[in-house]
C-alpha cells in the first residue's frame, strides 16, 4: 500500500511542477514584498510614473498608510494627487487623456502581479527598446504603452541575430538589448528601482500578504502543539484497545 | 460544598430525562456515537471520511460569511471579491479558507473513494453506502463548478462557457437546453445569479441530505475495514462485536488527531501557498470576466481535469460528452462489477492489485493531461489512459471472478 501511495505522491508532485512551468524566459525579479523600505520606494515610483495613466481601483490610499508604515499625512502629501480623499480607491490621475493618447485604456494594475506574476512585471519594465522610432517590448510585443521610465533607464536598442528553425527557414530574433543612451540611473540602479516597483505591485495585488505570512507561523505553531497533544491523548485512550 | 453540585447534577439529569421522553437524544447518541461499534483495525486511510465531513462544515461556515459580502451581479461580483480580500476584516482568510477548502475537499474525497476501492467497501452489504457516496461526489462536482463561476474572473466566465456548452451536444434539444441553463443567449448576469442561488442553497441542501443518508446507510450495515472482515459475525455474549470498539471515545479521539494533522497541512497552504502554483487559484482568474476576450488556454480546475482529458480524447463532441459521463456513471455499477469472494485488496489476487494500481496511475495521469494545452501527443496519450481507465471497470468482473485469492481471516488482523 505504501508503494501505491508514494507512487501517487510522486505523480502528484510531477503534476505540480508541470503546472507551475511554462514561463517564457522571464527574468527573476528578486522582489521581496516583506522588505517594507523597498515597497515604499516602489510606491514612490508607482505614483510618480504609473499612476497618471493606471488605476489600482480595488485599493484605498488609507491602506497604504496602514501597511507601509507611513502616516496619513505622508500618503496625502507624497502619493495623492488632485482632489482625492484618503479613503478613496486609487483612480488614475489622468485616465481620459492617456486613453486618447495611446488608443487603448491602460489596464488597472491592482491585480497584475497575481494574473501575470512578479517576474513578468520586472521583465516587462526591463524589456523596453526603441524599435525604429517607436517603443517596443520584448515581453509584450507591440505594447501600446511607451517606456515611461526611459529617463531613468536610458534607451535600449536590440541586437538582432538570425537563426534557422526546424524546417531550415531563417528568421531574425532579438539576441539581447544594449543600452544605447544612458539614463539618470546606472543599469544596476535601474534594476534595483524596478525591483522595488515590482515589490510594491506584489503588495498591491494582495495587501493581506504581509499579515498572512506573519500570522501563518503562529497558526502553524498552535496547530503543531494541538496535534501533538491530540496524539498523546489518542495513544492514552488506545492503550486498552491495543492489548 | 457537595450538596449544591449534586442538586445541579440531579437537575441536569432530570432535564435530560424530560427531553429524552420527548426526543430520543440519548438513544441517538448511543446508536451512532457511544455504542456504534467500529472495527478496531482502521488504518490511516480511514481518516478521510471524518475529515471530509469537517471540510463540508468549514465550507458552509466560511461560505455563509462570504455571502454576507459577495455581490452576485456581473457588474459587481469581481470587485466584491477584491473587497472581501482587502476591506473586509479577515475577509482574505475566510476567502482563502473557502477557495483552498474546495481543492482540499476533493483531495479528501478522492482519497476516501480510493480507500473504498482498496478495501472493497462498496461490496455487499454496502452497495447503497457507495452509491450514495457517488451521488455526493456528483453533487460536490456541481457545487464546485457553480462556485468557481462566482468570482467572475476570466476562467470563471470561460470555464462556465465551455462546461455549459457541453450540454449543446445533446441531440435535437441541445441549443434550447444550453439557453435554458444560461438563462440568456450567452453566459451573463442571469447565469451568475442562478449559479449563486444553486451554489448557496440548492446544492448544499442536497449535499447535506446525501451525507445524512450516506451515514445512515453506513451505520445500518456497519463499517468495513482494511481486512474486509464483517465484525458483526463474531459477537460477545452481550451482542457486541468482538473486533469492534465504540466510536466514541476511541475514534473520536483518533479523528481529533487526524483533524490536527489535516488542519496543519490546510493552514500551511492557506497561509503560504493559497494559489498553490496556479492550481487552486488560476492566474487568469485575477482578470475580470471579459466576454470579448477569449483566453488562449481554458482549463478547468485540477479536480476536473481527468474527465476533461477524457472529453478531449474523443474527436466527436457528443461522443466525448458521453464517454466523460460514462467515466463517472460507471462508478455506480462498481458493487456489481466486483465478483471477488473477498473484499480487501490484501486478500485479492495479483490481477486486482495491478488493475487498481494502473487505474490510480491512469486517473492521475489523465488529470495532468487535462491541464495541458491539448497537443497531438497529449491527445494520443489521453486516449491510451482513457482506455486504461475504462479497462479497469471492464476487466474487473473477469479478473475478480477467476483470480486466485488468499483466504480471508476469521477475525481482523492488527
Amino acid at each position: 500500500m505504501m508503494r501505491i501511495i508514494s507512487a501517487l505522491v510522486l505523480l502528484f508532485a510531477g503534476t505540480l511542477a508541470f503546472a507551475a512551468g511554462g514561463g517564457d524566459n522571464l527574468e527573476s525579479s528578486g522582489a521581496n514584498v516583506h522588505d517594507i523600505a523597498s515597497v515604499q520606494r516602489g510606491a514612490g515610483l508607482f505614483f510618480n510614473y504609473c499612476h497618471s495613466c493606471h488605476s489600482a481601483q480595488y485599493m484605498r490610499y488609507q491602506r497604504l498608510a496602514q501597511d507601509l508604515g507611513l502616516t496619513e499625512e505622508q500618503v496625502e502629501n507624497q502619493l495623492m494627487f488632485g482632489d482625492v480623499a484618503i479613503t478613496d480607491y486609487i483612480k488614475a490621475a489622468m485616465p481620459t487623456e492617456s486613453g486618447n493618447w495611446f488608443g487603448k485604456k491602460p489596464p488597472d494594475l491592482s491585480l497584475t502581479t497575481r494574473a501575470r506574476g512578479a517576474d513578468w512585471i520586472y521583465s516587462f519594465l526591463n524589456g523596453f527598446y526603441l524599435d525604429g522610432n517607436e517603443w517596443n517590448n520584448t515581453v509584450l510585443a507591440n505594447a501600446s504603452m511607451p517606456h515611461v521610465l526611459w529617463e531613468l533607464q536610458g534607451i535600449q536598442r536590440p541586437v538582432l541575430e538570425t537563426y534557422a528553425d526546424e524546417a531550415g527557414q531563417e528568421h531574425t530574433r532579438i539576441a539581447e538589448l544594449r543600452l544605447n543612451t544612458s539614463g539618470s540611473l546606472s543599469p544596476a540602479e535601474y534594476q534595483s528601482a524596478i525591483r522595488d516597483l515590482t515589490a510594491f505591485m506584489v503588495y498591491l495585488g494582495e495587501p493581506a500578504v504581509l499579515e498572512r505570512e506573519r500570522l501563518g507561523v503562529w497558526v502553524l505553531l498552535f496547530l503543531v502543539v494541538f496535534t501533538l497533544l491530540a496524539y498523546l491523548l489518542y495513544k492514552e485512550f488506545w492503550r486498552d484497545v491495543k492489548k | 460544598m457537595s450538596k449544591p453540585a449534586s442538586n445541579l447534577a440531579r437537575g441536569v439529569e432530570s432535564f435530560g430525562n424530560w427531553v429524552d421522553r420527548r426526543l430520543p437524544v440519548s438513544a441517538f447518541w448511543k446508536a451512532h456515537i457511544s455504542e456504534y461499534y467500529a472495527p478496531k483495525n482502521f488504518n490511516a486511510m480511514y481518516y478521510f471520511g471524518s475529515l471530509a465531513t469537517l471540510m463540508l462544515v468549514l465550507q458552509i461556515v466560511t461560505g455563509i460569511f462570504l455571502t454576507m459580502h459577495y455581490k452576485p451581479s456581473a457588474v459587481e461580483a469581481f470587485a466584491s471579491v477584491e473587497y472581501i480580500m482587502r476591506d473586509v476584516e479577515w475577509g482574505w482568510l475566510i476567502r482563502y479558507m473557502h477557495s483552498t477548502g474546495a481543492s482540499f475537499f476533493f483531495i479528501l474525497v478522492y482519497l476516501h473513494m480510493f480507500r473504498g476501492l482498496m478495501y472493497g467497501s462498496y461490496k455487499s452489504p454496502r452497495e447503497l453506502v457507495w452509491i450514495l457516496g457517488v451521488f455526493i461526489y456528483l453533487a460536490l462536482m456541481a457545487e464546485a463548478f457553480l462556485g468557481y463561476v462566482l468570482p467572475w474572473g476570466q476562467m470563471s466566465y470561460w470555464g462556465a462557457q465551455v462546461i455549459i456548452s457541453l450540454f449543446g451536444a445533446v441531440p435535437v434539444v441541445g441549443d434550447v437546453l444550453v439557453e435554458w441553463i444560461r438563462g440568456d443567449f450567452f453566459v451573463s448576469d442571469a447565469t451568475l445569479n442562478r449559479f449563486f442561488a444553486l451554489h448557496v442553497i440548492a446544492v448544499p441542501l442536497a449535499l447535506l441530505a446525501l451525507v445524512v443518508l450516506h451515514l445512515a446507510a453506513l451505520h445500518e450495515v456497519g463499517s468495513n475495514n482494511p481486512d474486509g472482515v464483517e465484525i458483526k459475525k463474531n459477537k460477545d455474549t452481550q451482542g457486541r462485536p468482538l473486533d469492534g470498539i465504540p466510536f466514541h471515545p476511541y475514534y473520536t479521539v483518533k479523528d481529533v488527531f487526524g483533524v490536527g494533522v489535516f488542519l496543519t497541512l490546510f493552514a500551511f497552504v492557506i497561509f503560504y501557498a493559497p494559489e498553490f502554483g496556479g492550481l487552486f487559484l488560476e492566474p487568469d482568474n485575477f482578470n475580470p470576466a471579459d466576454p470579448q476576450v477569449t483566453p488562449p488556454h481554458i482549463v478547468p480546475v485540477w479536480y476536473f481535469t481527468p474527465y476533461y482529458a477524457i472529453l478531449r480524447a474523443v474527436p466527436d463532441k457528443l461522443m466525448g460528452v458521453i464517454l466523460m459521463g460514462a467515466a463517472i456513471m460507471v462508478l455506480f455499477a462498481l458493487p456489481w462489477l466486483d465478483r471477488s469472494k473477498v473484499k480487501s485488496i490484501r486478500y485479492k489476487g495479483l490481477g486486482s492489485k495491478i488493475l487498481l494500481a494502473v487505474f490510480a496511475v491512469a486517473f492521475v495521469r489523465l488529470g495532468m493531461l487535462g491541464m495541458g494545452t491539448g497537443t497531438a501527443v497529449e491527445t494520443i496519450e489521453s486516449r491510451i489512459w482513457t482506455f486504461v481507465y475504462f479497462a479497469f471497470f471492464i476487466l474487473m468482473p473477469f479478473v475478480t471472478k477467476y483470480e486466485k485469492t488468499k483466504p480471508e481471516p476469521e477475525r481482523v488482523t492488527k
